[in-house]
């Protein structure tokens, strides 16, 4: 067992960061974000890392891919309205293939909405925010723990597909304060991205390994002289209007994410063995969601959770295994009915799928999970 | 055809260029890369990043390290470059509206801060691969395909707005005067922290034919007669400097850089400072 802490949820994300190797920041405040920044800007120079207050959340996101091309891992941390600014450069970090880790502690909405107060509004955000309908990775924190865990995760996804990780935590998250075994520091796996083995002269910024389809990265400064942009381009980083060229360079963005697809599946289950009813929940709510799935096998019903961890890419496939064997799905989900679409696609018809929502900015409690829970039974 | 040690630095593999006959894109460029020469370096130890439009196309036809960014981030990109690897030499390359349009906000703020870059507008008062549409450097009056009546706002002073916002090297000449352009871009390498010029280039298909000035020789003809030297227009009054280029050094000096600062935090916080 390693150090016993009690921390909060943004602490872990900016202690997981430097756990993950992460050594630049670049944010701007937002609640409840902040903590994540005010935390970096005092242990990042102590790591020999960079911190920087940018002017504003596009600068902020743009400075952490410039970073991040320079060789650096790379993170920046926001909350909704925020996420909404960065989306452009996301999208840039998706077609040039920039690591880059952002975080976006998620609170209600639409526009500046109730900052100090939780929602989950930014599931659709966070993979389909961003123009052109291309993929990206978000994962999940239901826990303080799991905030330094899947940051470094977060982390090593980045740098394993060259692809912008979203961590999509939100203000219960974030602000809760909890009891942690950190991991010893040897049970910490820290992965860097594929560098390439070839001479300056030789390297094409672009060409991907055939087996994995993700291009070996150089970092600016390092002695190769290559070209990055946000046009489609071809391998050597420049912009074509080729059609079978911007074909293969969109089709291998896809694959890459295909062929990666067991490392991108993850989730947790918790009592679903024998379910008839079993719920879907992500973020805070799956803690509402496990005590509720408790309290209601205390009355008898046969209930169970599936957690998504990872949740873009969703979890189809385990998620459907699952609903084929039992009577009902609940998705409780505090924003308008989001992720309801998502599961409702996976479950594709096996049963029925139930959406339970919660708008006036409180965390959906367990016994409200119950409720619906007997009136579905 | 420039010389060998020029052409090292040039990308031949993705000629032709995009550049329309008579931009003066290329005469910017030119005298950039001399400028970088003349400094001694190699294209390993540069990094051009750029923004959007005919401007951002550029570092894709240098050799060196080079990142075509999103529309106005050229120097948040750049930033966060700097930060990464202080060592770098960073040359970042604006259109006008890159610039001090949607790009304003960094503008102004990489010069507050003093990062140590060297920020190159090449203004052609237009934004050009778009079509014509006005940007804040179109004259009071000129036509676009968005001002078919005569664009009625004011027209930015890019020079003065950097000055005032803390660059410590500021500049402004036009393709025409092709010496200084190298000289100021030159100086603005060389300075420590951030150093800005603006390149006025022509754009005869958006602008030049739009606004009847004419073709790229005209156009050459008018930045000639158009320009003022900085100590010249001292003399002068507002209503004689309309639609004048001002062309001259407008800042040049000390201040403490981003980068440095941040190092030396960084020592006194780990304890290996003095």
């Amino acid at each position: 067992m390693g150090k016993v802490v009690f921390w909060q949820g943004n602490r872990a994300i900016a202690m997981g960061a430097i756990a993950a190797g992460i050594r630049f920041f670049a944010g701007y405040p937002i609640t409840p974000s902040s903590e994540i920044a005010e935390i970096l800007s005092a242990e990042l120079p102590k790591v020999g890392g960079t911190f920087i207050q940018m002017e504003d959340e596009i600068g902020s996101m743009a400075a952490a891919i410039g970073a991040s091309t320079a060789g650096l891992k790379s993170m920046t941390a926001t909350s909704g309205p925020g996420f909404s600014l960065k989306q452009e450069n996301l999208g840039f970090a998706i077609i040039a293939e920039i690591p880059v880790v952002v975080v976006d502690v998620q609170r209600g909405g639409p526009s500046t909405g109730t900052p100090t107060k939780p929602m989950q509004g930014d599931f659709m955000q966070a993979r389909w925010g961003t123009h052109g309908g291309f993929p990206l990775i978000a994962i999940s924190p239901s826990t303080v723990r799991e905030c330094y865990d899947f940051t470094i995760e977060a982390s090593n996804l980045a740098e394993r597909f060259r692809s912008p990780v979203v961590i999509l935590s939100d203000e219960v998250v974030g602000h809760m304060r909890e009891r942690v075994e950190l991991p010893n520091e040897s049970e910490i796996k820290v992965i860097n991205r594929k560098k390439p083995t070839v001479p300056p002269e030789k390297y094409l910024p672009y060409l991907a390994d055939p087996e994995d389809d993700v291009p070996p990265m150089a970092a600016y400064g390092e002695g190769y002289c290559f070209h990055m942009t946000g046009l489609t381009h071809n391998e050597w980083g420049f912009p074509t209007n080729d059609p079978e060229k911007i074909e293969a360079m969109n089709l291998r963005l896809l694959r890459k994410f295909e062929k990666g697809k067991n490392l991108l599946t993850r989730y947790s289950t918790f009592e679903v063995e024998d379910a008839e009813i079993l719920i879907v929940a992500f973020g805070c709510v799956a803690r509402s969601a496990m005590r509720a799935v408790r309290e209601a096998r205390k009355e008898g019903y046969k209930v169970g959770l599936f957690r998504p961890i990872i949740v873009w890419p969703f979890p189809d496939e385990p998620l459907r295994e699952i609903a084929s064997s039992v009577k009902a799905v609940i998705v409780p989900e505090m924003n308008i009915g989001l992720m309801v679409r998502e599961v409702e696609r996976a479950v594709a018809g096996r049963c029925p799928v139930y959406s339970l929502t919660r708008l006036d900015s409180d965390i959906l409690t367990p016994s409200q999970i119950v409720e619906k829970i007997k009136e579905v039974a | 055809m420039p010389r060998e040690n020029i052409m090292r630095f040039i990308r031949t593999r993705f000629f032709p260029h995009i550049f329309c006959p008579g931009c003066g894109h290329g005469i910017a460029v030119h005298a950039m890369l001399r400028a970088i020469d003349s400094l001694g370096y190699n294209p390993q130890d540069i990094m051009v990043t750029s923004g959007i439009g005919c401007s951002g196309r550029i570092p894709g036809y240098i050799n060196a390290n080079t990142l075509h960014t999103t529309h106005g981030r050229s120097l948040a990109f750049a930033t966060g470059v700097k930060l990464a690897k202080p060592n770098l030499k960073i040359i970042a390359v604006m259109g006008d509206g890159d610039c001090a349009a949607i790009g304003g906000n960094h503008f102004i703020h990489a010069a507050r801060r003093n990062i140590d870059i060297t920020a190159i507008v090449l203004n052609n008062y237009i934004y050009g691969m778009t079509g014509g549409q006005v940007s804040p450097t179109t004259p009071h009056g000129a036509k676009a395909t968005t001002a078919p009546y005569g664009f009625i706002e004011q027209q930015f002073d890019l020079c003065k707005l950097a000055s005032a916002a803390g660059a410590v090297y500021v500049a402004r000449t036009t393709v025409y005067h092709v010496a200084q352009v190298e000289r100021y871009i030159r100086k603005a390498i060389q300075k420590k922290g951030f150093a800005f010029v603006e390149v006025v280039s022509p754009c005869p298909t958006q602008f030049g034919r739009r606004n009847k000035i004419g073709d790229a020789v005209k156009m050459m003809q008018w930045l000639k007669e158009n320009s003022i030297p900085l100590s010249k227009a001292k003399r002068m009054s507002p209503e004689e400097l309309e639609n004048k280029i001002v062309i001259g050094e407008f800042a040049d000096r000390d201040a403490p850089e981003y980068t440095e600062l941040y190092g030396e935090l960084r020592n006194r916080i780990r304890g290996e400072g003095a």
